[in-house]
């Protein structure tokens, strides 16, 4: 399968990328590890008339401490992730969700911002993020802005990022020893999460779900009723509050309702009390 | 666009439509044909190759991303008439049936040796979970890849 034809410009730094993205408008899209963007391509479900290559952009690949949170660059890799042991010590929920994508030659490209920044509701690394509370950090002509992970997924492959902005930086809290699960339901092994759930329990507790609605989702329900001492089954009996499951090959929006009930409550009992 | 693309040592440089797939460059613009197509959807892994060194799914891959790279593909393996270690324990195993895969088992395969990330068989499983066998001859393959991995084949 050929994409359609698009004109491709390599940006050599974050404002590069943002003045080039200006210039083209909502015709441009970004190409990081092109894990999300090219497959939709190849099957013209998505045909860019510009094609604005990040990836080399190396200075926005890393991990580090910084303050109270964990700073990890946008084009930063599944690879990157699944084997940094700061990212193991300060948010190791995320750290093995990562090892939980794809497969190994998917995680050699796939970057955690492209993933992000694409917003699939079948995606995995969304739903952690949610679970962490993390802060999203876009560049664009007037500068960087933060926006909370709440407020970032708008709809179906949308996001709060406007069409000249340019996601960063990923800011996890650091949560060493936090409790964590990460339940993710699937046939085969390197296939989408058929239902996923991503839980950290660190005095409060995080729930993001995957594939259970048009965006990723947060088990709001759920986290209110554990936090006012709920049992954890009896937490995730209100776990499918508020989502509105897909229908596909695999699964029936009842089924998948059931299982995010099922899969809360795993995810509530492994992570502990 | 022209691109620059070191192929198993030898340096290619050709004009390019920035839609062309490095798998399509690696088999109808170099001419090397070992690497496959199989789904064409970034699920079956028998397009894989190396990109500078690590395993990537070669139809998922543009060509100009691959622009000043380094890539190594089933053709690059043997040295001077002999096999590679993982190859030779391929064939001393019996590690396929219609082969169609093979090429890219094999890539993928040699990728997680030299990361280090072979040490049980579970480990091989988990490994290759992005290459799939239609003969579902997994057994004898993950044989393969834990006696090449015992024999050496990180070099």
């Amino acid at each position: 399968m050929i994409p359609a034809a698009f004109d491709y410009v390599r940006a050599d730094s974050a404002d590069h990328a943002v003045s080039l993205l200006s210039e083209h408008g909502d015709d441009a899209k970004l190409l990081a590890g092109g894990h999300s963007l090219l497959p939709l391509m190849k099957l013209r479900l998505a045909t860019p008339s510009v094609l604005i290559d990040v990836g080399r952009l190396r200075d926005l690949s890393y991990i580090r401490e910084d303050g109270d949170h964990v700073a990890i660059g946008a084009l930063t890799r599944h690879h990157d992730l699944e084997h940094s042991d700061l990212l193991g010590a300060q948010a190791a929920l995320l750290h093995h969700a990562a090892s939980q994508v794809g497969d190994p030659q998917v995680r050699h490209r796939g970057t955690i911002g492209g993933s992000i920044a694409h917003g699939d509701p079948a995606s995995d690394l969304p739903a952690v993020l949610l679970a962490l509370r993390a802060t999203l950090v876009a560049q664009g002509p007037g500068g960087t802005r933060e926006i909370a992970v709440d407020d970032f997924f708008t709809g179906f492959l949308e996001t709060a990022l406007n069409p000249d902005e340019l996601l960063t930086e990923i800011r996890v809290p650091k949560a060493p020893g936090a409790r964590w699960s990460f339940q993710k339901f699937n046939r085969r092994a390197q296939d989408w999460a058929i239902v996923g759930v991503a839980c950290v329990r660190n005095g409060t507790t995080g729930i993001g779900l995957v594939n259970v609605g048009s965006t990723p989702l947060r088990a709001a329900a759920a986290e209110t009723a554990i936090t006012s001492g709920a049992s954890a089954a009896d937490a995730a009996n209100v776990a499918d509050e508020g989502t509105d499951p897909p229908a596909d090959l695999n699964a029936s929006p009842e089924f998948r309702r059931h299982l995010t009930k099922v899969l809360v409550r795993r995810a509530l009992e492994e992570a502990g009390g | 666009m022209k691109v620059s693309i070191t192929v198993n040592g030898e340096a290619t440089e050709h004009d390019v439509e920035p839609r062309l797939l490095l798998v399509q460059y690696l088999r109808d613009v170099v001419g090397l044909t070992g690497t496959n197509i199989g789904c064409d959807t970034s699920s079956c892994g028998a397009c894989t190759v190396h990109l500078d060194g690590e395993s990537v799914k070669s139809c998922t891959v543009l060509a100009v991303q691959a622009d000043g790279a380094s890539v190594g593909t089933i053709e690059g393996l043997a040295k001077n008439g002999e096999l590679h270690p993982m190859q030779a324990a391929f064939q001393d195993n019996h590690g396929l049936q219609c082969g169609f895969c093979t090429p890219g088992m094999v890539m993928a395969a040699v990728s997680l040796v030299q990361e280090g990330r072979v040490t049980d068989e579970r480990s091989v499983r988990e490994g290759l979970e992005g290459n799939l066998c239609r003969c579902t001859g997994y057994h004898n393959i993950v044989q393969s890849v834990l006696a090449a991995a015992k024999a050496g084949a990180a070099k």
